[in-house]
């Protein structure tokens, strides 16, 4: 009954979100500082973290392909493939659930509590358009572009710490990165990393939105947005993934 | 003019407002007073569409806000000011953009007509030369002018404050109280002050209506109220014995 009721209130917060802006020109300007907000400023987190994630698969993957069975390109080929397909858009999208979700829902509950919200209404506007829907056009757009970078960090760690390490050849694994590439996997990655991105912001400004009470809340709202985002991205993406593999 | 008609409001099993009715004066500062709890946010939060009534009507100019559709009561908003107890003001913004808001959203004006605007707002409030600061960088009785500057700069029709002077020092209370009569003659508003503070009802009630436990319990202005034979009110209004010494005086 809980769960109908708050499935029933987020798309009724969606039909609010989405309904005709009140002057484009205003909202244009929120999206571009909600892509420098939600976008930009999560550079540095993704970059680090592709970075050594590359480069741990790449030794994780040299080690378990120590087999003259296994030819040494498999090294690139698996880097590429898991970070391409899983770590990029899944694992990096749940690190920023994590970073965006919880700013989203503590900057919008704190709007709710300390009344920023009401003054909205009472002006006319749109609270729930005017404050959600920059944020989820600005992660819709930023986050493909975020995640594009993600893997080529992810690929050129793994190829800087493979290559250091000995783990594996620059030739080989030049060639395992180019090997078996099927371009539709990009596909179904960035259709992946969209949904993710709507699933973030939606979540977490729902949560944000409906927040009442004190700072105690606000915090309660940032938490479960963290949670319901992160358990809604692995939902979304066992579903995309049995419809994209499963043909 | 604002007129409420037998307006009620239940929550849960608690019914917080019975059976109000009142009329708020355009170019008046109209009060509701009443002790804590008494259910006087809770009509204001009514009048202005934060809380749905139960049954009664709510007349904006003649127009039933209530039965309004929801376009229809964005367009009576849009002629709606109003002051938060805690200002309200938009963290992200500075004081100039806050003031600026309306006018963005709601104006076709060019930059330099609404930085006009806004330094006429800023000044009427005796904020001129803070535009650049945030509202963190503001004082208690900074942010209540502020947010009254952004509550007249798309020329409201109705200005509604709730509690205006809460947490501000008599000096400051009597600041705004003086901008928020000023701009209510100035401009021809309909005001709608909640208040408890009784030096605000001596300075600005031009009408007042006592609520008690959610009833409209009294009506008057504030030369009335200081003769008052209503038990409530008077308890309420010389609840203080110095209250009792200066203005029970004037009673006689």
């Amino acid at each position: 009954m809980n769960l109908f009721f708050h499935i029933g209130r987020y798309f009724m917060l969606l039909f609010r979100v989405f309904s005709k802006p009140q002057k484009l020109s205003v909202y244009i300007r929120q999206i571009i500082f909600e892509i420098n907000n939600i976008g930009i400023s999560s550079l540095p987190i993704i970059a680090i973290i592709s970075v050594f994630m590359g480069g741990i698969i790449t030794i994780q993957a040299a080690f378990g392909f120590n087999s003259p069975w296994v030819p040494l390109y498999a090294v690139g080929f698996t880097t590429r493939e898991s970070i391409m397909l899983e770590f990029s858009p899944t694992i990096v999208c749940l690190i920023l659930a994590g970073k965006v979700g919880s700013n989203i829902a503590s900057e919008i509950g704190a709007m709710r509590i300390t009344e920023q919200i009401d003054a909205l209404e009472i002006m006319g506007i749109n609270s729930a358009g005017y404050l959600i829907f920059p944020k989820i056009a600005a992660a819709v757009i930023i986050f493909p572009f975020l995640i594009a970078l993600s893997m080529f960090l992810g690929i050129w760690g793994g190829y800087f710490m493979g290559v250091a390490s000995g783990a594996c050849t620059e030739y080989e694994y030049i060639f395992g990165i180019q090997a078996f590439f099927e371009p539709w996997k990009l596909y179904y990655s960035f259709t992946k990393v969209v949904v993710f991105a709507f699933i973030i912001t939606s979540v977490s400004a729902y949560f944000g939105y409906n927040t009442s009470g004190g700072a105690l809340e606000v915090g309660k709202s940032s938490t479960n947005a963290v949670v319901y985002s992160s358990i809604l991205i692995l939902l979304f993406g066992l579903i995309l993934t049995n419809l994209f593999f499963n043909r | 003019m604002i007129e409420i008609k037998n307006i009620n409001k239940t929550f849960g099993d608690r019914q917080v407002v019975k059976d109000v009715s009142f009329t708020f004066y355009k170019g008046k500062t109209n009060l509701i007073i009443g002790e804590s709890g008494c259910g006087k946010t809770t009509i204001l939060k009514l009048m202005v569409g934060l809380h749905q009534v139960d049954s009664g009507e709510i007349l904006y100019d003649g127009q039933n806000f209530p039965k309004l559709s929801v376009i229809e009561q964005q367009n009576v908003r849009k002629k709606i000011g109003m002051l938060f107890q805690g200002g309200a003001l938009f963290d992200s913004q500075t004081l100039e953009e806050n003031v600026q808001f309306p006018l963005d959203m709601f104006t076709d004006l060019t930059k330099e007509e609404k930085l006009e605007r806004v330094n006429f707002c800023l000044e009427k409030v005796q904020l001129v030369g803070k535009n650049k600061l945030y509202p963190a960088e503001l004082s208690g009785g900074m942010k209540k002018r502020a947010a009254l500057a952004r509550a007249i700069a798309n020329n409201p029709s109705y200005l509604f404050c709730d509690e205006p002077n809460s947490g501000l020092d008599p000096k400051t209370s009597i600041v705004i109280d003086n901008l928020i009569r000023n701009i209510t003659q100035e401009f021809n508003i309909t005001t709608i002050i909640v208040t408890h503070d009784m030096n605000s009802v001596i300075e600005i009630g031009d009408n007042i209506m006592f609520v008690h436990k959610g009833e409209n319990w009294w009506t008057g202005n504030k030369s009335q109220i200081l003769k008052t034979d209503n038990q409530e009110l008077f308890d309420f209004v010389f609840a203080s014995e110095f209250m009792k010494q200066v203005l029970g005086s004037q009673k006689k």
